[in-house]
């Protein structure tokens, strides 16, 4: 008796051991957005083609997401095998050596397929670092009823000033109406997308040649004066409070006569089922100023493996699969062509059945198409990024002086004050960093 | 002598006590209710209270999207964990401030509680490699032993003014009677602390099930409780309210329940001392 329970248990431990060789478990960090989610359900596609390997999700809040991936790369922790990360970290991770660059994707992935600016973001020396998951720019949705109604129309890329004049006819409080509803939220990735952007537009930059910041200059002031101005007379009230998604909502509701921000919001405004305003809205370039370069940004949500990882050919595997020509397919098959995550590859822009299942897909096209992460601003620039500049200190540097601009939005402090509070901090900063 | 109340005076202080109480209560009260709402009237301006189409569908895709049970399993076994080996540590500790104290007790005890005034990212780093040399990130171990020490300045705090009002008589009567010091602490000295070990137990489970920085932190999937369950629920672009509302609500179900059931003896252990 005891030999034939012996043997059950040595069979069953050689099982254990033989089934756990077999296996190669992925845990993948994410952000929680609609094509993520979308593609944790589709992961029965990859796991019966890769019976080998199997997907644990860790699915998480932009901020937490960002805060668990840093510290786990940067101390080695090794808790993710496949990390879902921005354009802003790419660029630096891949410097610091701690993304595995991605050499193997396979024979039929297609790399040329990528947008060139896209690509451009998300690679170091001509070396694919991270493979773009879903990808924006931003652009302005507008209420084509509300413009029908006061008898406005659009003939080629609108100016800022030409947009202010639009948010004055169409600012209605009183009926519910607010003339334009833009981001107020400081932070980095918050309002400071936008003003970056508005800067871009006025000429500005973040830093000139020398790394020294240039609030200090004209350029800044105007777009700041532009943006506390429109956004302050024409918005919505308590505007610092609100995000993409208080904007969505407010947008949804049918509360904004005009909303710049990112061209992913696209597909849930024109969503029967999340807006009462579906069938009333056109899309159109974000506004310029002086120039229209830098006028509108880029960013992408990407899939990278860091360095040391054990199972990278496993995770390049997994790789390729979310972010193929095939996998679109995939998403088209059972989940119809607007569901398709939008703005990594061309193919899918010259695609009719997407052109026609998704009314905005020229738009941000165009849109990714002009944002140029190495040449965004009117004057020569030491950064690459269009709304924000990729090194280290940017985070801290981009939301402190986001909530500069917010309480000048808020009306706390005077534009001047903001910029000379914002020029001062920044170059405290960047002086420690030892940039000068 | 005790002043009598007015009914005026019982009837607006009832007033006020269920206005507060409603206040304190309303979030919750909206959580569950949004919860029922599609995403859209769920931010719709102004809110709907009763008057919308209540829907189930948000429970349904919580319950399709994640493992609900794994999380809340983890929850449990975190709080009961870290509670169960804080109060082995906290007794004690207890036991030696109140009943032989020296000159530097009350110092001791005061460090002892500074240690929570310290913000928990500061040690972020340091404690991270530490759980990774050690092959702890992502184990129901390590994260338990980070909330008994994290809680524990708490329950010492809570069990020595419990016991500070028993009497060192009675304590002094049981050596004299041949207890040994685990008999004094086990037969004498737990039995009459018992409300206090109990608000001290339930208190600590709530604050081990509430913890949100070291459970995001220091967990992937193997060991994430229902915090993390939680937070995967937020989105940066995309409504999300209704189906965060539903995840919070599965959530807070299981530690509101036991706070319901438990809070006559919780009221009475925070309120009263040990022998009143």
């Amino acid at each position: 008796m005891k030999r034939v329970m012996g043997a059950a248990l040595c069979a069953l431990l050689a099982g254990g051991i033989a089934h756990a060789n077999a296996e190669t478990k992925l845990t993948i960090a994410t952000v929680n957005n609609g094509d993520m989610i979308r593609m944790q359900k589709l992961t029965d596609d990859f796991t019966s083609k890769n019976p080998d390997i199997s997907l644990e999700w860790v699915t998480l809040e932009e901020n937490t997401l960002r805060q668990r991936v840093t510290t786990d790369i940067a101390t080695k922790g090794g808790q993710y095998d496949v990390m879902t990360i921005g354009t802003y970290e790419v660029p630096i991770w891949a410097e610091k050596g701690w993304l595995a660059p991605l050499d193997n994707l396979g024979s039929d992935y297609d790399v040329d397929d990528l947008m060139p600016a896209i690509r451009s973001a998300v690679s170091n020396d001509g070396n694919l670092y991270a493979a773009p998951f879903y990808g924006e720019s931003s652009m302005m949705m507008y209420r084509t009823d509300l413009f029908e109604a006061a008898g406005i129309e659009i003939n080629g890329r609108l100016t800022w000033d030409q947009t202010l004049e639009i948010a004055k006819k169409l600012h209605k409080p009183d009926e519910g109406v607010y003339g334009i509803c833009l981001r107020g939220k400081a932070g980095w990735g918050e309002n400071m997308a936008l003003i970056s952007t508005m800067g871009n537009a006025y000429g500005a930059r973040w830093f000139d040649e020398e790394w020294k910041p240039t609030f200090d200059g004209d350029a800044w002031k105007n777009a700041l004066d532009m943006y506390t101005n429109i956004l302050g007379n024409y918005g919505p009230p308590g505007a610092t409070s609100n995000g993409f998604n208080e904007n969505l909502s407010l947008f949804n509701s049918g509360k904004c006569g005009m909303w710049i921000d990112a061209t992913v919001a696209a597909s849930f405004v024109t969503n029967p089922k999340e807006s009462k305003v579906a069938d009333k809205v056109g899309f159109t370039e974000a506004p310029c100023a002086v120039t229209c370069t830098g006028a509108n940004w880029l960013w992408a949500w990407n899939l990278g493996i860091p360095m040391g990882s054990q199972k990278v050919e496993a995770a390049q595997k997994f790789i390729s699969w979310a972010t193929s020509k095939a996998y679109l397919e995939l998403v088209a098959s059972k989940e119809g062509w607007a569901n398709v995550p939008p703005g990594t590859r061309m193919s899918l822009y010259e695609n009719p059945k997407y052109l026609e299942a998704a009314p905005f897909a020229d738009e941000t096209l165009l849109a990714i198409d002009s944002a140029d992460p190495i040449n965004s601003t009117l004057e020569p620039k030491p950064y690459v990024g269009v709304q924000f500049a990729a090194i280290p200190e940017f985070q801290g540097i981009g939301t402190t002086v986001g909530q500069q601009f917010s309480a000048a939005l808020a009306g706390q402090m005077s534009v001047e004050q903001a910029l000379s509070a914002a020029q001062s901090s920044t170059d405290r900063t960047m002086r420690k960093a030892g940039y000068y | 002598m005790e002043k009598k109340q007015t009914p005026l005076g019982y009837v607006s202080f009832s007033v006020f006590a269920w206005i507060v109480g409603l206040l304190i209560f309303f979030p919750i009260f909206w959580m569950v209710l949004t919860s029922f709402k599609s995403e859209l009237e769920a931010v719709s301006i102004p809110p709907s209270f009763i008057s919308f189409d209540w829907t189930l569908e948000n429970y349904a895709e919580v319950q399709e999207r994640s493992n609900y049970f794994k999380f809340a399993m983890n929850s449990v076994i975190l709080a009961v964990g870290s509670t169960l080996v804080g109060l082995v540590f906290a007794v004690t500790c207890a036991w030696a401030m109140a009943f032989n104290p020296t000159k530097r007790t009350k110092d001791a005890l005061l460090w002892m509680l500074s240690t929570k005034m310290m913000p928990p990212v500061g040690v972020l780093v340091p404690i991270y490699l530490m759980f990774r040399d050690w092959g702890l990130l992502d184990t129901r171990f390590g994260l338990i032993m980070v909330l008994f020490l994290m809680n524990l300045p708490i329950m010492v705090w809570m069990l020595y003014t419990y016991f500070k009002e028993i009497p060192t008589d009675i304590l002094e009567a049981a050596r004299m009677d041949g207890a040994t010091l685990p008999k004094e602490i086990i037969f004498v000295l737990l039995p009459m602390a018992v409300p206090g070990i109990a608000s001290t137990m339930l208190l600590n489970v709530i604050l081990a099930w509430n913890e949100a920085f070291w459970t995001l932190n220091l967990t992937t999937s193997d060991a994430a409780p229902l915090t993390a369950f939680i937070a995967s629920y937020s989105s940066p672009e995309g409504l999300f309210w209704a189906k965060l509302s539903a995840a919070s609500t599965l959530a807070v179900a299981p530690i509101l329940v036991i706070g319901w059931f438990s809070q006559k003896q919780l009221v009475r252990g925070l309120t009263f001392g040990a022998v009143k």
